[in-house]
């Protein structure tokens, strides 16, 4: 891996900043890569699209911006459709597959969809549905390795909310690895 | 003396630049905190609120810019390490307690959180245009130190020794953070507190009475004391003698100035941080600081890769300016590059400095986003050109 | 044998004499503040005294006390940053109606409304005496001064009201013919937990009274004492001043309520329970 720009994308609420935060901590924390994560602030930023750019790499990070993802997830239709433009031609397309129709894809674009809110409810909270997505994401791209994702998991949750949200992540995680 | 481990988060962390600057503070033993909520520098006082009551700390948030800037010079009195925290808008309103800080000798910090200006500006987006507002914002003559982070681990690092270099030097110390850096997360390594080197507050061991505020001795740096010790003591903003008393006369005020400014310019080798990288061979040297030196180091590479031997030279400390260390480079270096997100501040310094001996180029960038690494590439690449034909004609000469 | 004065030993007297007027307030106004201190069951060491700018601005440079000349309109915040590293130490703010209520309106509200433990001893002589007589916050309507040479038409703060509604917890005013009743209440105002305020009625013969036609010094301290009437806890609404109109005089207020310490402590005490270490300072 030399680096590999990531957009997580979605709407205020859904917990799309911690899903860039526990894989940017998972790389770099528990993993010996480097991260960087940039996030868009301002009115703009709050309550409808909202996202955080993840760069991974196995070198020191320079330049701290994403410009051309080469995985993009999307949370929501608004945010698949603004952020697809600058996607690169053979990304990875990591989408809530009940939320998002996935529109307008590039040819060489592999798509993975998954019900993570759906899948959240059954768990009991359809707040987790981001940590479905991490377990999710973590299986299809196969970037970090599944142990180093879960530390990063517990460390990034509210204290009490481990036991659920692991359960979550590993939902994701095994959902992701059926389709390979 | 080694830093207080209540205060100190031991570990690795997945931090932003704002959130490792409050432990920063933390570590350094920074236990005062007054601020005013600006954006883009909010998440610093944010954390400090949630993190200063178990650590024996205390953060207020005060009325205003104003309020804050002077509100921490008592606390300074007080016994406490303390800092503030803003942004360009707010540093503006600082300014008059910038040099209240320089004249009384109070050991503070200020972070400035930088976004795009002038006025309201771009809030949310980064900018260094507020570089030559820490240098010379302040009415009248004085001298500061300025540190430009340019990742989280750095706001960290750098808060750190921001406070070291207050204290050593009874100077307001500028934490010069972006937007871009305070908002950047990235792995920040928090050594053990036993690891962690803190300058304390050098008080006098003179007895009330023989004690005299600013008698600064050859190291020219005077010794404190703090409010309760007994030492009915006297400070003020008027230009003042070795008593701390007023001294209104034209001999008075340059001997009270002077050592302000000579304190700092006298022991500027020892304060000067320098990131340097293959400048010894270099035809073209870029000079950058904070946020924008991980753009131009993504530049260099590109430049290097088209064999052009580029080197790098980054201010970790803005101010003073290393005006020796660019002289010297100036003798072999052809041109000097200088992008920053403003329009040309720290390079009227570094031309300056140079005063002709080499070519210097800007690259001006308004703020709201960080240069194109292409943008400095092709001014590193036309720096080179240019450089050379100025050399043949020296030579045709 | 010439017997040394004892508020002498209060005083910087290596700095006098003093650059005030003859017939200005603030030489009495610190005679009454040294007998306040020296009452107040506080060691000097324990007291700091801070003033802003101006010719009250002075008062802390001829204290032989911790004393801290600021900037213009700062002394309460500088004070609430000396008073929260130390809580130990009792602060008190020396300064005039200029400084403290126009430049450092906003300052001395908050310090209120957060019933900050400070003291503010607000000496007002309706003008700015150091650069020449303008026009201030208090000076009432159709006073004369050189930035209203038409005479003032700007409604001036009532203070002991101002203060009251903004949260403080004893208000008292005298003028600088109420010595002991002076020096009582700024010996109260410093005994007191929370933000207490003091204002001290003073003469500017040399600026203020001679474009208002009021006279020398004793002729102003003559009009103090004619014109003014003491009324413990008059209703803050009505003693506004008017120009060579009465005024009242008396401890207005004088109410408990908890400090900005004593919240601090009350909701970190709750909030991190036996964890909680009550705050102390910084020392």
């Amino acid at each position: 891996m030399s680096a590999t720009e990531i957009k997580f994308a979605g709407l205020g609420g859904q917990g799309v900043i911690l899903a860039g935060i526990i894989i940017g901590r998972a790389a770099s924390i528990y993993e010996n890569k480097y991260a960087t994560l940039t996030q868009s602030f301002g009115p703009e930023a709050r309550g409808s699209a909202c996202s955080a750019q993840v760069i991974l790499s196995d070198e020191k990070i320079l330049y701290p911006y994403v410009t051309r993802p080469e995985i993009l997830m999307a949370l929501s239709q608004e945010a698949f459709n603004k952020f697809l433009p600058e996607t690169r031609d053979n990304a990875i397309v990591i989408i809530e597959e009940e939320l998002v129709r996935p529109k307008g894809l590039k040819s060489g674009m592999k798509v993975f969809g998954i019900p993570a809110t759906r899948l959240a409810e059954e768990l009991g909270r359809k707040m987790i549905l981001n940590i479905v997505m991490v377990g999710f994401f973590t299986a299809v791209t196969r970037l970090i390795d599944y142990e180093a994702v879960k530390e990063a998991v517990k460390a990034s949750v509210p204290h009490g909310t481990e036991h659920m949200n692991l359960r979550a992540y590993e939902r994701g995680y095994e959902y992701g690895q059926a389709l390979l | 003396m080694k830093a207080d481990p209540k205060g100190v988060l031991t570990g690795a962390h997945f931090l932003d630049g704002d959130h490792a600057c409050c432990e920063g503070a933390l570590s350094a033993g920074c236990r005062f905190v007054a601020g005013y909520p600006i954006t883009p520098s909010t998440e610093v006082v944010e954390r400090i609120a949630a993190r200063f009551p178990s650590v024996g700390g205390m953060f207020i948030q005060m009325e205003d810019e104003i309020a804050s800037s002077i509100a921490i010079q008592g606390a300074v009195w007080g016994g406490a390490k303390a800092m503030t925290v803003t942004s360009g808008p707010g540093l503006s309103l600082m300014m008059e307690h910038v040099g209240l800080a320089a004249m009384l000798e109070t050991p503070c910090v200020f972070v400035d959180v930088q976004r795009s200006g002038p006025s309201t500006g771009l809030p949310t987006m980064p900018a260094q245009g507020d570089m030559m507002q820490a240098r010379w914002g302040s009415h009248g003559d004085y001298e500061i130190i300025a540190l430009c982070p340019n990742s989280p681990q750095e706001c960290y690092d750098l808060t750190i020794a921001a406070f070291n270099l207050a204290e050593e030097y009874r100077v307001p110390v500028m934490l010069m953070m972006d937007e871009c850096v305070g908002h950047m997360t990235e792995k920040v390594i928090i050594p053990k507190a036993e690891d962690i080197e803190v300058t304390p507050r050098r008080y006098t061991t003179q007895k009330p009475g023989k004690y005299l505020p600013y008698q600064a001795g050859r190291s020219e740096i005077p010794l404190m004391v703090k409010a309760g010790d007994g030492y009915l003591f006297h400070v003020t903003g008027l230009t003042h003698d070795e008593r701390g008393y007023p001294a209104m006369n034209a001999e008075a005020h340059d001997r009270c100035v002077r050592r302000l400014v000579e304190k700092i310019r006298n022991n500027a080798r020892r304060i000067i941080r320098l990131e340097e990288t293959d400048t010894a061979d270099a035809e073209v040297v870029v000079v950058s600081y904070g946020i924008t030196s991980r753009v131009a180091g993504k530049a260099i590479q590109m430049a290097r890769a088209d064999g052009l031997k580029v080197g790098h030279l980054r201010l970790i400390t803005a101010w003073p300016f290393p005006e020796k260390r660019l002289r010297t480079l100036a003798s072999h270096v052809k041109a000097f590059v200088l992008p920053e997100l403003n329009f040309g501040q720290m390079f009227l310094e570094l031309q300056r400095v140079i005063e002709g001996k080499s070519s210097c180029y800007p690259v001006p960038h308004a703020g709201g986003t960080v240069h194109e690494p292409e943008a400095i590439y092709q001014r590193i690449l036309y720096a080179a050109r240019h450089s050379r034909l100025k050399d043949k004609k020296e030579v045709a000469r | 044998m010439s017997r040394v004065n004892p508020v002498n030993q209060y005083l910087r007297m290596d700095r006098m004499p003093h650059i005030w007027c003859s017939g200005c307030g603030l030489g009495t106004t610190v005679n009454c503040f040294i007998r306040a201190i020296e009452n107040c069951g506080y060691p000097r060491e324990q007291i700091s005294i801070v003033s802003g700018i101006g010719c009250t601005g002075r008062v802390a440079g001829y204290l032989k006390l911790d004393s801290f000349h600021t900037t213009h309109g700062r002394p309460i915040p500088f004070a609430t940053g000396l008073k929260l590293a130390n809580p130990k130490l009792k602060v008190v703010v020396i300064s005039g109606d200029g400084d403290l209520f126009a430049i450092g309106g906003n300052h001395f509200i908050h310090a209120a409304r957060r019933n900050m433990d400070l003291t503010v001893v607000c000496v007002n002589n309706f003008t700015y005496g150091m650069t020449g007589g303008q026009l201030t916050p208090t000076t009432p309507i159709d006073a004369i001064s050189s930035t209203s040479p038409y005479g003032n038409f700007e409604e001036p703060f009532n203070l002991p009201f101002l203060a009251e509604s903004a949260g403080a917890v004893y208000v008292a005013r005298w003028t600088t013919y109420h010595v002991k009743q002076a020096a009582r209440s700024i010996r109260e105002a410093i005994q007191k937990n929370g933000l207490s305020f003091v204002e001290i009625i003073s003469p500017c013969p040399t600026l203020y009274g001679r474009r208002n036609k009021l006279g020398d010094g004793l002729a102003m301290m003559k009009a103090f004492k004619e014109n003014s009437a003491i009324v413990n806890g008059a209703d803050t609404r009505e003693v506004g001043l008017d120009f060579k109109g009465k005024i009242v005089c008396g401890k207005f207020i004088d109410r408990e309520k908890p400090s900005f310490l004593d919240m601090y402590h009350t909701t970190m005490a709750e909030r991190f329970g036996p964890f909680y270490e009550p705050y102390e300072g910084v020392q």
